[in-house]
């Protein structure tokens, strides 16, 4: 069941949403067109780097196997340093200072609601965006100016943009045959990253007489037999149904571990971040929010944004007094540690205090027990278990809740139920700076 | 005075609205017929319903094609078999003549010479012209200006050009550009442009592809556009930059666009008439099928030859034409 999650606070409007930010095209005055002619040969000078590493690599082969050899081709971290974009005639950054290390093999996820520069970062690591501050660095080589082909990654599109004059064999072979590899080397490849994907029926055939998810495949063969250093993803699996999607994210996840090779995946979709990253980093308004293990995500959300983002149903999260002994809940006192009253007092937190407490993380009691009475205005019912939502007074105001619970405790509808948070379980933020405490 | 001049002013509004109303009577009179032929067609049901339905509807269009296009087209071609004033059957003599006589070799390689040229030019041009327009600031400045030139008739564009390649003797001051252009360059003593052969061939030429170029190059900047900013993006990651981004991904998407401009211009260029006619007259070795035709049926009176000419033309055309509209439904069924 997968869920929008309820946003904890309105995201404000993307300055730049992910679409527009496509297509915004570079305007030259005719005369700067004649510089750029002229760069454009000085710039090919400065590539003579490059070029010696690609005919280094020519002479020594791939060690003859044309497999990708660990330790020589996919050896690459990636470090994002201070690495900022400024889209032409906006003020706000849409990628505000992003500071991220990215290690050998590493399968990260960019995660966030859409317009917050995830994909934007994608981009301006593959170079199909301009670096306006700070840099990017693959293998401590800086790329922030270096031109796509010079990076050595491979990209899946959200589209696939697979070349639709091109049969599925050309299409992987493009990439190759623009770098002259020899003709025999290309086939070896791309015939294996056919095999490793279930393409080899469609080699002969072009993209309009495919699937979507043959088209996703073919998508992915063409970044694999590349053997690049690193794999580029934006969002591939948002335009597969339901099922093919939960299908092909294990796959993807399956192959980056077969290559080990380092990989970037952004999506907007909590589950994919959630079940394929090896790390997770939440992005808002183009700031990095957090970046860990899903598991030190889930259980350690490090502001209120990233506890609202992940998790599904969402946190409750709500705004509440502060006493000597933790947060006022109506009827309910959640306790909190001496050091977290006082961080909660600090930095103009006003006596009052942010805490959350997961829909899972509550127990339904009865009314003696002192739980919180709660009104319930819907149930759902998933099969193995039930969210239910309703909502309760709190200190004056109408607050609404998310519980999750077992099928034999499902309660009616217009029911007034009792939940208690569990002792321990729950999350507490600084008013103010809504940072963890 | 006044008097005359009222019984004026009286005498132009009658008349003004004696005109304006008998405009109103021939449309409501043609309105009341359609009413009728329509009430006709909806009152009649049974056997004879649908056969009048589809004469309705399809009748006025084929009754004028029929008189446009067909009628005329067969009549071509019967005279085309005839004698000078259409009297004597001569069977294929005159079709043995188009392709024997020396006079028409000449008008029948520089007609080839044309469909060939012409257009290959004028894509290549269009071509350029739309990728180096699409990354200027203000583009929609440029392409009006580029686009111009087809709103002038091939008359006024010949008029124009006709100056340019005006020549003068070498000691007097020259009005022509070309002229001009080249002595500034330092050539002391140009050729009258329009008497050099086979230059002047080419020299007509130019106004065709300045004509037509504005053409391609709107049609194929709209393809580039079409080009889905990805596949652009996913080649540039896969290396392909300049010459191979340009000739392995984008010339192959706009490729059915590409042999639409060619074929257009190329029938355009088959039927060019008024250039040579206005320039030259066809003399001076620039003479060329279409106006070739004209001067047999119109100058020499040679109804005859004139009329196997125009066949031939059209039956040179019928081959673009037809690839034309596969490419162009091939291009619609990809979208």
């Amino acid at each position: 069941m997968v869920r929008e999650p309820l946003p904890v606070r309105p995201s404000p409007r993307p300055v730049s949403g992910k679409r527009d930010a496509k297509h915004v095209r570079r305007v030259w005055e005719p005369y700067q067109i004649l510089i750029l002619t002229w760069q454009g040969g000085v710039r090919r000078l400065c590539w003579l780097p490059g070029r010696v590493t690609y005919a280094r690599n020519l002479l020594l082969g791939s060690s003859g196997t044309f497999l990708p050899v660990k330790g020589f081709f996919s050896m690459a971290t990636v470090s994002y340093r201070k690495a900022t974009r400024i889209y032409p005639g906006t003020q706000k950054p849409a990628v505000d200072a992003l500071d991220l290390e990215i290690q050998d093999g590493e399968f990260l996820v960019l995660v966030g609601p859409s317009g917050c520069g995830k994909s934007t970062s994608l981009r301006m690591l593959a170079g199909l965006e301009d670096v306006d501050q700070g840099g990017i660095y693959i293998d401590d080589r800086d790329v922030t100016n270096l031109p796509p082909k010079a990076r050595d990654i491979a990209m899946v599109f959200q589209n696939y943009a697979l070349y639709p004059h091109m049969t599925v064999y050309e299409n992987m072979a493009f990439a190759l045959k623009l770098r002259k590899t020899p003709k025999h080397e290309i086939d070896v490849r791309v015939k294996k990253a056919a095999q490793m994907l279930q393409l080899e029926d469609y080699l002969g055939r072009k993209p309009k007489a495919l699937s979507g998810g043959q088209r996703q495949r073919v998508a992915m063969g063409r970044a694999i037999v590349r053997e690049p250093q690193v794999f580029l993803m934006d969002e591939p699996l948002s335009n597969l149904d339901a099922k093919l999607r939960v299908q092909t994210r294990s796959q993807i996840a399956g192959l980056q571990k077969e290559l080990g090779i380092t990989t970037v995946y952004v999506t907007h979709d909590q589950i994919e971040a959630m079940t394929m990253g090896h790390r997770v980093a939440v992005m808002l308004d183009g700031v990095l929010q957090q970046v860990a293990s899903p598991r030190e995500l889930y259980d350690r959300p490090q502001n209120v944004f990233v506890a609202g983002f992940i998790g599904s149903p969402a946190m409750n999260i709500k705004k509440v007094q502060l006493n000597q002994d933790g947060a006022v809940f109506a009827s309910l006192v959640l306790p909190l540690t001496r050091e977290q009253l006082a961080a909660a007092r600090a930095e103009g937190g006003d006596n009052q205090v942010i805490v959350g407490f997961r829909p899972e993380d509550c127990d339904l009691v009865s009314a003696s027990e002192g739980g919180l009475p709660i009104e319930v205005e819907l149930v759902e019912d998933l099969g193995a278990e039930a969210n239910v939502y309703g909502h309760a007074a709190v200190n004056g105001s109408n607050e609404r809740f998310v519980v999750r619970t077992d099928r034999r405790h499902m309660p009616d509808m217009g029911e007034t139920v009792y939940i208690k948070p569990r002792v321990g379980q729950h999350h507490a933020f600084n008013a103010a700076t809504e940072q963890r405490i | 005075m006044p008097g005359i001049h009222t019984m004026f002013e009286a005498s132009t509004l009658s008349d003004a609205v004696t005109k304006l109303l008998n405009t109103f009577g021939a449309v409501a009179g043609f309105l009341a017929i359609l009413l009728i032929v329509f009430y006709a067609a909806g009152r009649a049901t049974g056997k004879i319903s649908r056969p009048l339905t589809i004469l309705v509807f399809l009748g006025p269009a084929v009754l004028l094609i029929l008189i446009g296009l067909i009628i005329p087209a067969a009549r071509t071609i019967w005279l085309s078999t005839k004698s000078d004033d259409s009297t004597r059957f001569l069977g294929a003599k005159n079709y043995t003549w188009a392709f024997t006589s020396d006079s028409i070799h000449q008008v029948l390689l520089n007609t080839l010479l044309w469909i060939i040229v012409a257009p290959i030019v004028t894509t290549a041009l269009g071509l350029c012209i739309a990728l180096l327009v699409d990354r200027l600031k203000n583009e929609a400045v440029y392409k009006s200006l580029i686009f111009m030139p087809m709103a002038i008739s091939f008359v006024g564009a010949s008029i124009i050009w006709r100056f340019i390649y005006e020549t003068r003797d070498s000691s007097q001051p020259q009005i022509g550009l070309l002229s001009q252009t080249v002595m500034a360059l330092g050539w002391k003593h140009p050729p009258n442009w329009i008497l050099s052969h086979p230059l002047n061939n080419f020299l007509l030429m130019v106004i065709m592809i300045w004509v037509q170029t504005g053409f391609a190059m709107v049609v194929l900047s709209a393809a580039i556009k079409a080009i889905p900013a990805e596949i652009i993006e996913a080649a540039k990651v896969d290396g392909a930059r300049g010459g191979n981004l340009f000739f392995r991904v984008t010339v192959p998407m706009i490729r059915n666009t590409l042999i639409v401009v060619l074929t257009t211009v190329m029938i355009t260029t088959l039927k060019v008439f008024d250039i040579v006619r206005t320039m030259t007259g066809g003399n001076f070795g620039t003479q060329i099928l279409a106006n070739e035709m004209y001067s047999q049926s119109f100058v020499q009176f040679n109804i005859g030859r004139g009329s196997a000419l125009a066949v031939i033309l059209f039956v040179a055309v019928l081959p673009l034409v037809g690839y034309n509209i596969v490419q162009l439904r091939k291009e619609r069924g990809n979208r």
